[in-house]
Order: C-alpha cells, then sequence, then structure tokens
C-alpha cells in the first residue's frame, strides 16, 4: 500500500499538475497559493462551526438571545450595595451631559429604570432605559452543564452507552468479518448471490423499516434490552462490503501453505488473513464505535426505561414540547462530541492512514 | 518519530482477551470443519452474520411488504385490514407525473422531486470538492496529516449534531448574520428561501461527508505509479493532459465508489436535513425518507400501510439505479 | 397477540432483573415524563413523598424528550410494552390504552366534581364514566404583548374587546414606530390557530359532530393569517421554515425584544419569568375577538395510567396521592401552570413567583377559562383532533411560502382529513 510518508523520493517524483510543487525551493507557483488558500479556508469552515458550538455552550440562556452574539461567554456583574438584600445587576449609564457612570439597578418600571450609584446608596436616581447598558465580564455558564448532569443519571447512560458501543462492535466485527473471510476466500455456490444480496441490503435505510424491526425485537422479547439496541445493527453490509475487499488482495498463496501445514480453516482466519486485514477492520471498528455511539432514533424507540438509556436518548430527554431549552441542548451536544473528538485526537493517524490504505478498489 | 513503539503496547494489552476469544471458538469450529469439510466451511462462516441479517433485515423487510398491501392503525400485522394495492393506488394516483399538485399524495411526488434535485446536486458537487482536496493534500505540502485530519474530522460526527452545529449558525440571529451585518449587508433568513434552504441543505451534507470521500480518493492517487509521472514530464506532456490521461482515469475505479456509495446516501438523506430545516420551507426540503417517516410514524394516524408502500417503490427505485451502477462498473472493467 | 413463549420469556428477564438489583421495593412502577420545564423535578419530590409513606412501591420517572412521547409511545403502547403510567398530550388519540381507574381510587366523587370537564377529554367516544388521570397541566392559548414597546411608542394597549385587527393595527404602528422587526408572531400550531378561527366562526364539526374544518370563519382567520405574512405583519421565518406540521415556537424572538405581540399560550410563564425577567413587560392579553367569540384554545397534559399495567392497586393508590388537593398545589404552584383541578383553579394555589408580570400572567390566562368558547372544548375533547391541526397548519404554511394556492390549501386539508380518518377507520 502506498504510504503518504514511503520516500523523500517517491514525494518528489509523485510530480504533475496539481500533485507537487513545482521549482522546489524557488518560488511558488500560483498552484501552491491555491492550495494553501484553499487548505486555510478548509480549516475555518471545518472547525470552525465547532468551535463556535464549544463557545456557544458555555453562554447563558439569556446570553444566547443578544444580537449580534458575542464572541466569548458574557454575564452581567452584580454588585452588593448596601440596604438591599439580594446583589443589584450593575449597569452604565450616560447621564444627560454625555457623563458616564456606573449605578446598579433596583428596578424597573415600564421605560424607567430606578437605580442606585453603589458607593452612595441612599438616593435613587431614574434612568431611561434606553440610557442604560449592561455592564459585564468574562463568565463562563458552568450551569448548563452542571444543571442537566445532576438531574440525569449520566453515569448510568454513559456506562449504557459503553456497552452497546463496544459490544455491538465486537459482534459486528466478529461476523462481519467471517462473513468476509467466506465471500473472499472461498469459491461457492450462491456467492455471487450472496454478495449480491449484501450490496442490495446497502441501499436500505433503517428508518423505513423501523417499525417491522420494531415488531421483530418485541417478538424477540428485547424492548427495553441493550440487546435490543446493539444486535440488530450488527450484520452491516458497508462491514462485510469493505472487509470483503480487502481481503481479496491478501495473497491466495499463504492460505494454501497454511493448509498444507493442516491448520484448520478457523486457524486460517483467525491467526492467517485477520492480521493481514487489521487495517480495514481498525476501519471498520472506528466507523462502528461512531455509528453506535452516535445513534439516537432507534435506541429512543426501543428503550424507554431510564436505567437502560443511552447517552444520545438520555441527553435529549430535555428537549420539550414547547420550548427548546437551547443552552441545554448545544452543552449537552458538546458532552456527547467529548468522546468522538478524543477518539479523534488520539487515533485520525491510524483512521486516516487506515482508511486510504483500505484501498477501496 | 514512529509511534510504532507505543501502538505496540497497546496491541499487546488488547491482544490477551481476543486471543483468547479466537482459542475458545477454535474448538467448536474446528470439530465442524471434521464433519462439513472444507467444502463445507464458508457456509459456516457465513452463518453467524446471515442469521443477524436475516432477522433483522429480511424478516422486517418481508414484513414492511406485507403491511403494504394493508390498511388501517393497528400494529400487528394479524390485526390489519388487507386492502391489496390500493396502497400503491394511492401513492401512484397522478394526473401528471410531472405535476406534483395534481396529484393524490401530493407530498409523496414532491418529496421524489425534491430528493432529485438534491441527489444532482448534492453528488456533484461532493465529487467535485472531494477530488479537489484529495488532489490538494496529495501535494507535497506542510502539515498534511493535519489537513487531512481537518476533512475527516466531520464524518465523526452525528447527523443530528451536524445539523444543530450549522442550525446554530444560520438562523436569523445567528453568527453569519452577524457576520453579514458586520460587513454592511442585510440579514438573511435561510430557512424562509426555498432556495437558500436546499442551498444549505446540500451544504451541511457535503461539509459532513467529504472527508470520507476525499480519503478514498487519495488512496486512489497515492496508489498510481510515480514512473508513469516521470515518464510523461520526461516526454513534455502538458500538466493539463496529465491529469486527463494519466491522473483521472487511473482513479476511475475509486471514483466510481464514491459515485455509487455518494448516490446511495444521497438518496438515504434524512435526519441532517429533518433537524437542519424541518423539510421546510413549505415542502422545499421534505425529502422522500422524511415522507415516508412522517406518514409512518409522526402523523396522529400513524400509517404504516401507506409508508411502507412508499418504501417499497424506493427499495426497487434504489435497487434499479444500483444495478445500472453494477452494469457500467462491469463494462468499464471488460473495457 | 404476543405468544405465551414471549410473555414466558419477559417474565424470566423481569425475574432476572429484580433478582440482581438490591431495590427492597416489592412494585416498581414506571412513569413516562417529558419535560417543558422544572415539572420533573416537583414531580419527583413528590413520587419521593409518595415513596416514604409507601415503602413497598416505588415509582421511576423515565423523562424521555416530547417527541418520544408522540411518536414512539403509541408504538411502544400498541406493542403492549408501555409503561404504567404517562404524561401525554395526544389525550383523546391514545384513549384506547388508558386505564379506567375508578375501582381503583378512593373517591371517584372527588375526581368527578374536580376533574370532570377534563376526564371526558380522555374518554373513548360514548365512553361518559372511565377515569384515566388528571392534567398536569391545563393552558390557555393566548397573546403576549411587549408592553414596554407600547410605552416606548407612546401607545395605550388596544382595551377589552379589541379585535384581531385593531391588535394588528397596533402593533403594525408600534413596530414602525420604533423599528421592531417582527410586529406580530404566532407559534406554527394548528391548535393555536384554532381559538382565532373559531372567534371568527369557525364551527369545526358539522351538525352530526363530523369533523368539518374549512368554512367561512376558519377562512376568515386564514385569510388574514395569509395576508399578514404577505404585508409583513407577521414574519415569513417562523410558519414558512420548516415544514409538515413541525411546530415552532417565537419565544426566542419575543425574548430578545423583536416582536410586539407574541400568540401563544400559559405554559411560556415559567421560561419567560427566566429568560426575560424584568428585561421588558411581557404581558398576557385577553384573547381578541373576532365576529363570534374572543375565544382562545384550551389544552395541556394528563397524567395517565396505561391498562396494560400489571399494578393497578398501585397505580390507583399513587393516583390518590398524586390527585390530592396538596400535592397538586404544591405542583401547580412550584411549576407556574394553571391548574387542571377545579377545585385549586378558585384562587387556591400559591405560585412561587415573585414577578408582577407572571402573576398577571397567570391570572389572565386562569380568568381566560369562562370565555373559551364551548366549540373550542369539543374540539380539544375530539380524539382525533391532531389531524384536523396537522392539516391545517401543514397546508396553510404551504399556502404561506407560495407552493399552493389558499384555495388549494383549504382541498388539501379537506382531503388529508379525510384520507386520515378513513385509514383509521378501516380497523
Amino acid at each position: 500500500m502506498p504510504d503518504a510518508y514511503a520516500s523523500s523520493s517517491s514525494r518528489r517524483t509523485v510530480a504533475g499538475l496539481l500533485t507537487a510543487r513545482r521549482g522546489r525551493g524557488g518560488r511558488l507557483h500560483w498552484t501552491d497559493i491555491f492550495s494553501y488558500a484553499y487548505l486555510g479556508l478548509g480549516v475555518v469552515l471545518m472547525f470552525g462551526p465547532a468551535v463556535w458550538l464549544i463557545l456557544s455552550s458555555f453562554k447563558t440562556a439569556s446570553g444566547l438571545l443578544e444580537f449580534p452574539p458575542t464572541l466569548l461567554p458574557l454575564g452581567q456583574i452584580e454588585v452588593n450595595v448596601e440596604g438591599y438584600e439580594k446583589p443589584l445587576p450593575l449597569y452604565s449609564v450616560t447621564e444627560e451631559d454625555g457623563t458616564v457612570r456606573e449605578l446598579a439597578q433596583v428596578r424597573r418600571i415600564g421605560i424607567i429604570a430606578q437605580m442606585v450609584d453603589p458607593s452612595d446608596p441612599g438616593v435613587t436616581i431614574k434612568v431611561p432605559i434606553g440610557q442604560r447598558e449592561a455592564v459585564r465580564e468574562f463568565r463562563v455558564a458552568w450551569e448548563n452543564y452542571t444543571a442537566p448532569l445532576q438531574r440525569f443519571n449520566f453515569l448510568t447512560y454513559l456506562k449504557n452507552s459503553v456497552v452497546v458501543t463496544l459490544a455491538a462492535t465486537i459482534v459486528t466485527l466478529l461476523i462481519n468479518s467471517m462473513a468476509a473471510y467466506g465471500l473472499a476466500i472461498y469459491e461457492f455456490k450462491g456467492r455471487n448471490a450472496v454478495m449480491l444480496f449484501v450490496i442490495g441490503t446497502l441501499m436500505i435505510p433503517i428508518t423505513v423499516i423501523l417499525v417491522p424491526v420494531y415488531l421483530v425485537v418485541t417478538e424477540l422479547g428485547m424492548i427495553n434490552s441493550l440487546w435490543g439496541v446493539i444486535l440488530p445493527g450488527a450484520a452491516t453490509p458497508t462491514g462485510v462490503f469493505l472487509l470483503r475487499q480487502y481481503m481479496l488482495t491478501i495473497p491466495k498463496d499463504l492460505i494454501e501453505a497454511a493448509r498444507m501445514d493442516k491448520a484448520s480453516e478457523w486457524v486460517i482466519y483467525w491467526r492467517v488473513v485477520m492480521p493481514l486485514a487489521t487495517p480495514a477492520i481498525a476501519v471498520l471498528a472506528i466507523f462502528s464505535i461512531m455509528w453506535r455511539w452516535n445513534d439516537f432514533l432507534w435506541p429512543l424507540i426501543v428503550l424507554n426505561r431510564s436505567e437502560v438509556y443511552t447517552l444520545q436518548v438520555g441527553l435529549n430527554a430535555f428537549q420539550g414540547e414547547l420550548d427548546v431549552q437551547w443552552h441545554f441542548v448545544l452543552a449537552m451536544t458538546v458532552v456527547t462530541l467529548i468522546p468522538v473528538v478524543l477518539v479523534f485526537a488520539f487515533l485520525q493517524r491510524f483512521i486516516t492512514t487506515g482508511i486510504a490504505s483500505t484501498g477501496m478498489k | 518519530m514512529r509511534p510504532d513503539t507505543h501502538r505496540l503496547n497497546v496491541g499487546a494489552v488488547a491482544a490477551a482477551p481476543i486471543n483468547l476469544l479466537g482459542s475458545l471458538i477454535e474448538v467448536p469450529l474446528k470439530a465442524i470443519q471434521r464433519v462439513v469439510g472444507i467444502r463445507g466451511m464458508p457456509y459456516v462462516f457465513l452463518v453467524p452474520n446471515l442469521g443477524f441479517f436475516g432477522i433483522f433485515v429480511v424478516v422486517p423487510l418481508f414484513i414492511n411488504f406485507a403491511f403494504s398491501l394493508t390498511g388501517g392503525t393497528n400494529l400487528f400485522l394479524s390485526d390489519r385490514v388487507y386492502t391489496g394495492a390500493e396502497q400503491y393506488e394511492f401513492l401512484l394516483d397522478c394526473e401528471n407525473f410531472t405535476d406534483s399538485g395534481s396529484c393524490r399524495e401530493d407530498r409523496f411526488w414532491r418529496g421524489i422531486f425534491n430528493t432529485t434535485v438534491f441527489v444532482f446536486f448534492q453528488v456533484g458537487f461532493l465529487v467535485l470538492f472531494s477530488l479537489v482536496t484529495a488532489l490538494i493534500l496529495n501535494r507535497e505540502i506542510r502539515g498534511r496529516g493535519f489537513f487531512r485530519a481537518v476533512y475527516f474530522f466531520p464524518v465523526l460526527l452525528s447527523p443530528v449534531v451536524v445539523a444543530l452545529i450549522w442550525k446554530w449558525i444560520l438562523l436569523r440571529d445567528g453568527i453569519l448574520n452577524a457576520f453579514l451585518v458586520t460587513i454592511g449587508l442585510e440579514k438573511i433568513l435561510f430557512f424562509v428561501s426555498p432556495q437558500w434552504a436546499m442551498f444549505w441543505a446540500i451544504f451541511v451534507s457535503i461539509w459532513a461527508h467529504m472527508g470520507f470521500y476525499t480519503l478514498i480518493l487519495l488512496a486512489g492517487l497515492q496508489a498510481i505509479p510515480p514512473d508513469l509521472y516521470e515518464a510523461a514530464e520526461m516526454d513534455g506532456t502538458s500538466k493539463e493532459r496529465i491529469f486527463w490521461r494519466i491522473t483521472l482515469p487511473l482513479l476511475w475505479p475509486n471514483m466510481l465508489v464514491v459515485i455509487v456509495l455518494a448516490l446511495i446516501k444521497g438518496v438515504q438523506i434524512f435526519d441532517e436535513v429533518y433537524v437542519l430545516t424541518g423539510g421546510g420551507p413549505g415542502t422545499a426540503t421534505q425529502f422522500i425518507v422524511q415522507y415516508i417517516y412522517n406518514t409512518g410514524f409522526t402523523n396522529q394516524v400513524q400509517n404504516f400501510g401507506l409508508a411502507s408502500a412508499a418504501s417499497v417503490i424506493l427499495g426497487v427505485v434504489l435497487f434499479a439505479l444500483t444495478l445500472m451502477q453494477l452494469a457500467a462498473v462491469r463494462r468499464k472493467d471488460s473495457a | 397477540m404476543r405468544t405465551r413463549k414471549t410473555k414466558a420469556l419477559s417474565a424470566v428477564a423481569v425475574a432476572f432483573a429484580m433478582a440482581t438489583t438490591s431495590v427492597a421495593a416489592e412494585t416498581n412502577l414506571r412513569m413516562t415524563w417529558y419535560n417543558d420545564g422544572i415539572e420533573g423535578e416537583v414531580m419527583r419530590d413528590l413520587l419521593d413523598r409518595f415513596e416514604a409513606a409507601n415503602p413497598e412501591i416505588s415509582v421511576t420517572l423515565d423523562v424521555v424528550p416530547y417527541k418520544a412521547i408522540l411518536e414512539s409511545l403509541p408504538v411502544q403502547l400498541a406493542a403492549g410494552e408501555g409503561p404504567d403510567l404517562a404524561r401525554v398530550t395526544d389525550l383523546g388519540g391514545l384513549s384506547e390504552h388508558y386505564l379506567d381507574l375508578a375501582p381503583y381510587i378512593s373517591d371517584p366523587a372527588y375526581w368527578e366534581s374536580n376533574f370532570g370537564p377534563f376526564l371526558k377529554w380522555l374518554r373513548l367516544p360514548g365512553d361518559n364514566s372511565s377515569i384515566s388521570g388528571f392534567m398536569t397541566q391545563l393552558t390557555v392559548t393566548g397573546p403576549y404583548v411587549n408592553r414596554t414597546l407600547f410605552e416606548q411608542a407612546g401607545l395605550d394597549l388596544p382595551g377589552e374587546g379589541a379585535t384581531w385587527d385593531d391588535w394588528a393595527a397596533a402593533v403594525n404602528e408600534v413596530a414602525d414606530a420604533l423599528e421592531i422587526p417582527i410586529p406580530m408572531a404566532w407559534d406554527r400550531s394548528g391548535h393555536r390557530v384554532s381559538g382565532p378561527a373559531i372567534s371568527m366562526g369557525a364551527m369545526m364539526f358539522d351538525a352530526d359532530g363530523n369533523p368539518a374544518l374549512v368554512d367561512d370563519g376558519l377562512k376568515a382567520m386564514t385569510q388574514r393569517l395569509y395576508d399578514w405574512h404577505q404585508d409583513g405583519t407577521m414574519a415569513k421565518e417562523l410558519w414558512g421554515s420548516v415544514s409538515g406540521s413541525s411546530y415552532l415556537g417565537a419565544n426566542e424572538d419575543f425574548a430578545n425584544a423583536q416582536v410586539v405581540m407574541y400568540m401563544s399560550g400559559s405554559w411560556q410563564i415559567p421560561q419567560f419569568a427566566g429568560t426575560i425577567g424584568d428585561a421588558f413587560d411581557w404581558w398576557a392579553v385577553p384573547a381578541p375577538c373576532g365576529a363570534a367569540a374572543c375565544s382562545g384554545m384550551p389544552g395541556g397534559a394528563a397524567l395517565v395510567a396505561m391498562k396494560d399495567t400489571e399494578h393497578p392497586e398501585q397505580v390507583g393508590m399513587l393516583m390518590d396521592y398524586l390527585s390530592s388537593e396538596e400535592a397538586l398545589a404544591e405542583f401547580y404552584g412550584r411549576t407556574l401552570f394553571i391548574p387542571g383541578h377545579l377545585g385549586l383553579a378558585s384562587g387556591g394555589v400559591d405560585f412561587d413567583t415573585e414577578d408582577p408580570r407572571a402573576r398577571h400572567a397567570l391570572e389572565t390566562f386562569a380568568g381566560a377559562v369562562p370565555t373559551i368558547s364551548p366549540i373550542a372544548f369539543d374540539l380539544q375533547g375530539y380524539p382525533s383532533n391532531r389531524v384536523m391541526f396537522n392539516a391545517l397548519i401543514s397546508r396553510l404554511g404551504e399556502a404561506i411560502v407560495g407552493e399552493i394556492s389558499l384555495d388549494e390549501a383549504y382541498d388539501r386539508m379537506e382531503q388529508d382529513i379525510e384520507q386520515q380518518l378513513a385509514e383509521k377507520a378501516r380497523n
């Protein structure tokens, strides 16, 4: 398999239009400038939205409603004023003569705010609300995270999600790779029919057979059981297809040699073919983990008891009938993102080279 | 700085239980092989996967087909009323097939029309941008690994998260409109205009999936033997010619994979757009899968029969499409 | 329907689950719940107290997204996999799954006298006696206005008896004076449109009680809504930007002072008290009038018992406790919900807020109940009302964005209703 980092000589020679930099060490060709501009724009376009989501998730509910939105989460400063029980919000007030001073607001009636100077709390000042502006400071609304997480049984959901993700991935890898092995290594009657069948089912979106699958799962008594989430999606056609294509590239001689050594078919599969197929297996593992971790619609139907909720179901529970609480939605979205980002950060190199090297021919 | 040593350690730890699993299954399978012989083994290897497949995909497909011949709102097949082809007739009841307004079930036809438009542009631009990105990432540039990761990153996000991220940006008081206002333009209500809504549906789905297809194309580019380029350069062939005559033809197998997968996924589009635009404005971004979902699920009268009939029609169309593509591949291979 | 074998299987599974958990309680009840605000926490407090008083019963609150209540719960109930109790909004649509609590509660007469008018919303047609649950919240639709904007523009609020046209003119004047982008906004919901349509004279049903959505009264209202979207009184982004029957609220825009008048309902009160606070005077006003009435729509969510429960006695005990005046007074008081309990409705609830706007709004909506048209109550009690609401809003939405004409929309509304009711009648 070609590797991007194979050798400097191959890097130099994979030349041609849009394939390498011209004039090594010399001035930049327009295609170089275009490439870097494209990539720079790509970084903004790909990462920017996610970064904005994370920044927004730390804003208060009222902070989220502001327009134009502030880049960083801000909160209004509150001050303790003598004679008032609760801390009062601080405003900067522009007076008739143009001077600006900071006053604390006691209450607001209609378009007039009653304010006091924190240093001279005895006198109440009446200010039209158009002349005051909240004084704000950088403040992170941790409560967006802590409030829902305390309300929910977060650890249970996390445990269920991990169990579902791991179990489903193991089952998927095992049965998919066995099937792929069967389809790639042997010549047998009906092989083409099975392949056609696999490709055919590649095209069925689960959404359109939701109710029939639910009926099957009900008959098997797997409602409100994690198995009801793990098993239905285990036999992925994508996985069989991907692994089979990769296994086709494994030299048949290796298998013949193993058979000469009287190795059983299982041993050939397990000890000869599987190690060679590691890159493709890794790719499928990562996709399986992502699919299962992100799965929402199906668990929502199968699981209706809180002790078996997965994170995606549990964290969406605050989506009410009449009120989308954006501050919670954003914060909980970030929570479900964390494992994805972690997997990505540690495995990104492995993922990207893995997919590249599966060839997909 | 190869991280190989690090990876080996992880592998060693993970290997122990995996090896145990392999040894455990080895015993019964050896016994089975003694009974069925090598010729029987492919079936043994296929049984687990096909078994699950049969239970959770094939059986539901049959139930789905049976549903499409029944009416009423009952969930269990035995309680449902047999209606024959009525659901299909209802869906196909049109005075003029080019005008969804003349159809009895206008939303089904608008869903088909919208899906066609979506797939046409989405697949086209998806392939184009994936190709350009792959070509650029195949160049000798600094931080290639980083950039490759950047484009791949959205592939890992769930459709719901993808849609929420962009919805949050595109709202009337979102950051994109704040940007437009800062540079002196008017706010745009993206989800009110059918064209903008379709644009963003296409844009966001390309954003989310481009990384995957880019990698497939990148793999193809890297598999092109370098000496071909060297020979062409020595002949003084122009860059453009090299691209059209060497790069593109040799990349074709990977391109086909990309086109086939993108087409299938495009026709199946649902969750991302459902969360992003809700199918609106009006029905401008309501696609065929959403029609099925609404009919069978979100309406008060959950019409499983009609939804199943629509999904059977969708399945037949998809299958025909794939067969056509496979035929195209065959012809290309034999040529 | 379910075979004996799977029943046995699930019994084994349940037994296994029981054996492996250390919960001492003999009976565990499951309550499926959704949240708009803090009501889940209040319910949990009440349940804790119930559990303390009845150590042999435990109650698990399964909080789900509202989407699951609307879409998954009906399938689960039909498959016999539903919970013991659930908080639902499709009151009549799920009637066939409700348990008649009458044999299991201590005082059916208390229920009749305090929940009477709402009990029939939960019943199947022809059933006049069953008791299946109570309203966790009664809602009344009606508008809020940003009174501060009116003051800044130097205008008075239209008074008692003002029509929708009066209000439309007034809010336009305010918006013009202060450059507010959206003079008027309505929730995108057929339920919301129905109240004003009835005010305009819509009858909703024919003489035999069959749905007859489209009439001159309805057209009078929908025509106005259509015109308001064309002339900028209402913003297309709200009704135009989603499809089908999807709900969309303008609560954020209203809270952000982008809207002068917002047609929604009583359930917004706790949220506005939190997000708006005293930033401006958000003011609930009585439902504007039409030719026939000045009506809003009643509605709400009910906590109902399901007939597939294996512990009806315990469910009865729980419902006895939760429906008690004391428990409900606390529930409604802390959640700022309009009481669905007639005894408490006449002043028995001390709402847990010091916000004068919230208190005024609660009074306004509670006080609006007598002005609600009987047609509105009938519509709310009609089991297939969501079919009508959905047809109304989805087709009107398509007309407003210009995909079809209003006349086509009327035809399609009637076809949609006819087709769905016919499908249901096939059973």
